[in-house]
């Protein structure tokens, strides 16, 4: 099956002599749910900004559902629908003016796409607001009305650059429902974001990119699986220091803040906290068992990061002591 | 044989669906363009119908009267041609400047560029948007001016090609202003500076035949001297430059900028990094 997204060797060097991109390559899927993740100035936007005919490339290849953006302009941007980073609207149009307008562009009219622009206002909330001049929406709302006009003209692939940016937490669920809805419907999704539960949560795929060159592309699945450790928050009922009762217990350790229990590293925060560091495989029950010998209450336990984030993270601190080694080399 | 037909035929229905599309794009572009004029008709369409009102009374009844004759015909009837051409360059200029560039503020020019528009689809979008406001300016005025004067209509085919070709071409220069300015001080520059002065010197108050010969050689280097006469001469039927040369230079001109736009466009100068 032809990929939805094909990139070859892309290049970008910027006015100023900064380079961007260093010959990425990435292949997305159709019916994927892909994200590119990676710091800020890593090359994410740049790199969607170039799918997106935003952005001029230096070098390299591009092609949508095929279709390569250079010779084949036409037919590849209709395939796309692009929700940028920043509001990119006019202020001071209708909210469905915007939406129809930009139906106009890919040659539909009004009349053609009023039912379905009608469904999508409904879907993001919307409808009620089609007759208020686009800057008195609320950042929720311009954000959920640049997905309803990216995807007046059924784009085969939707690229969202930080979607829910700013977004709050029931709103961002909500949108999360309605990308995976449209997902299931067949709509390859690219997506960028700094919130990689909604990475974890949402795509199959994953590319992290740094200082311009990616760094992994594969799996959610299989990049998980890299993890080697984990590390919970345990809420205790305490007051007093949980460690040194531990200690009671015959553990091999006298630092007072940190300490390990049959090869589990544990720290204490403060008198009601403690932090747990799992490796991969290691169950959880000879904590519990010294936790309750010790007569410590746990109330509760929560991961300690989001484990994406971790492996980002380690992967992108990684990436960055590689490049600085091999500038001090050089 | 077969195959070649319906590869043919496929070829042909590609063709019409890219054509229907643009086609769509365009109305779509010059829609929302005049959408916008008229949406704020108080910024756009109100002011210079009241310039015009008060050209018309200073200069037309009160000084103009003292004036007697200009070119055989009374001062009034003489620049009522050229303050409505005034109207429909300044604002077809105006138009394309400020809605382009404000496209480009506020990055709204973005839903262009991600879309399969064609850059010489934008750019008759954009343009044809900059000709309805100046002709409809033009209109105000001329329906103003009969207040003042009596029109006679010399040559309709004269009137509507030069106000559409002059309209044109300063929506052109409009939008390669916008395409290079990067704040709203920059498209206030070039009506400032270049056209104002063209417009005042371009014989839309008097006759060049009144300027010493020197004068009037360099007068006709000003190329709005030739829009301001040819419009003159459909209405009144007298002009100090030979009409098709006007419109002769009219259309080159446009050619010459329409391929520089849509040059700048395909760079994506002043709007991709």
């Amino acid at each position: 099956m032809t990929a939805a997204l094909s990139i070859q060797g892309l290049e970008k060097v910027y006015g100023n002599g900064f380079k961007a991109l260093k010959g990425i390559d990435l292949t997305v899927e159709q019916g994927d749910f892909f994200a590119l993740l990676g710091p800020n100035g890593a090359g994410k936007s740049t790199t969607l900004g170039i799918v997106s005919s935003l952005v001029q490339k230096t070098s390299g290849r591009v092609s949508i559902m095929g279709h390569d953006l250079v010779t084949d302009t036409f037919a590849a941007k209709q395939c796309l629908g692009v929700v940028p980073q920043e509001f990119n609207f006019n202020q001071f149009e209708k909210v469905y003016d915007i939406v129809i307008t930009q139906a106009g562009y890919y040659g539909l009219t009004g009349r053609q796409v009023a039912e379905h622009a009608e469904m999508l206002l409904r879907a993001l909330d919307l409808w009620d607001k089609r007759n208020e001049i686009s800057r008195m929406l609320s950042g929720g709302m311009k954000r959920r009305l640049m997905i309803a006009r990216a995807l007046i003209h059924k784009p085969k692939i939707l690229i969202l650059d930080e979607p829910t940016a700013g977004v709050d937490i029931e709103l961002r669920r909500s949108m999360w429902e309605f990308m995976k809805k449209l997902n299931e419907e067949g709509t390859t999704i690219i997506l960028t974001t700094h919130y990689l539960e909604e990475a974890e949560q949402l795509c199959k795929n994953i590319a992290i990119i740094n200082n311009g060159e990616i760094v992994t592309n594969t799996s959610v699945k299989a990049l998980l699986s890299q993890l080697k450790t984990e590390t919970f928050v345990l809420d205790v009922d305490g007051g007093a220091n949980v460690l040194p009762q531990l200690e009671g217990n015959n553990l091999q350790s006298s630092d007072l803040q940190s300490s390990s229990l049959q090869g589990y590293k544990l720290v204490q925060i403060d008198a009601d906290h403690i932090e747990i560091t799992v490796e991969k495989g290691q169950g959880l029950n000879d904590v519990f068992s010294a936790l309750s010998a010790a007569n410590v209450q746990v109330l509760s336990m929560r991961s300690k990061a989001n484990r994406l984030e971790e492996l980002f993270v380690n992967l992108v601190q990684d990436d960055n002591k590689l490049a600085n080694d091999q500038t001090k080399e050089a | 044989m077969k195959q070649d037909i319906q590869a043919a035929q496929k070829e042909a229905r590609i063709e019409s669906s890219v054509f229907s599309i643009q086609w769509v794009a365009f109305s779509t572009i010059v829609i929302k363009e005049v959408r916008r004029f008229m949406r704020i008709w108080q910024q756009t369409l109100l002011p210079p119908a009241i310039t015009m009102t008060l050209y018309f009374i200073i200069f037309g009844n009160l000084i103009g009267s003292r004036i007697g004759k200009m070119d055989g015909v009374d001062y009034m009837s003489f620049i009522v041609p050229g303050l409505i051409m005034m109207s429909v360059i300044t604002n077809a200029y105006g138009n394309v400047a400020s809605s382009f560039f404000g496209n480009k503020f506020q990055r709204s020019i973005e839903e262009l560029m991600v879309s399969p528009v064609y850059p010489s689809v934008i750019l008759a979008g954009y343009v044809m948007g900059g000709v309805a406001r100046g002709v409809m300016v033009g209109i105000i005025v001329t329906l103003l001016s009969l207040y003042f004067t009596d029109l006679h209509l010399h040559s309709l085919p004269v009137v509507i090609v030069v106000t559409i070709l002059s309209a044109i071409l300063f929506a052109l220069g409009g939008f390669i202003n916008a395409i290079f300015a990067s704040k709203f001080d920059d498209i206030t520059i070039i009506p400032t500076f270049i056209i104002t002065p063209l417009t005042y010197l371009g014989g839309v108050f008097y006759s060049i035949s009144l300027l010493p010969e020197f004068w009037q050689d360099v007068s006709k280097l000003n190329p709005i001297l030739y829009m301001v006469n040819s419009f003159r001469y459909g209405i009144l039927g007298i002009s100090d430059v030979n009409v098709s040369t006007a419109i002769a230079m009219l259309i080159a001109f446009i050619v010459l900028l329409s391929s520089i736009s849509i040059w700048l466009l395909k760079r994506g100068t002043g709007m991709r990094s």
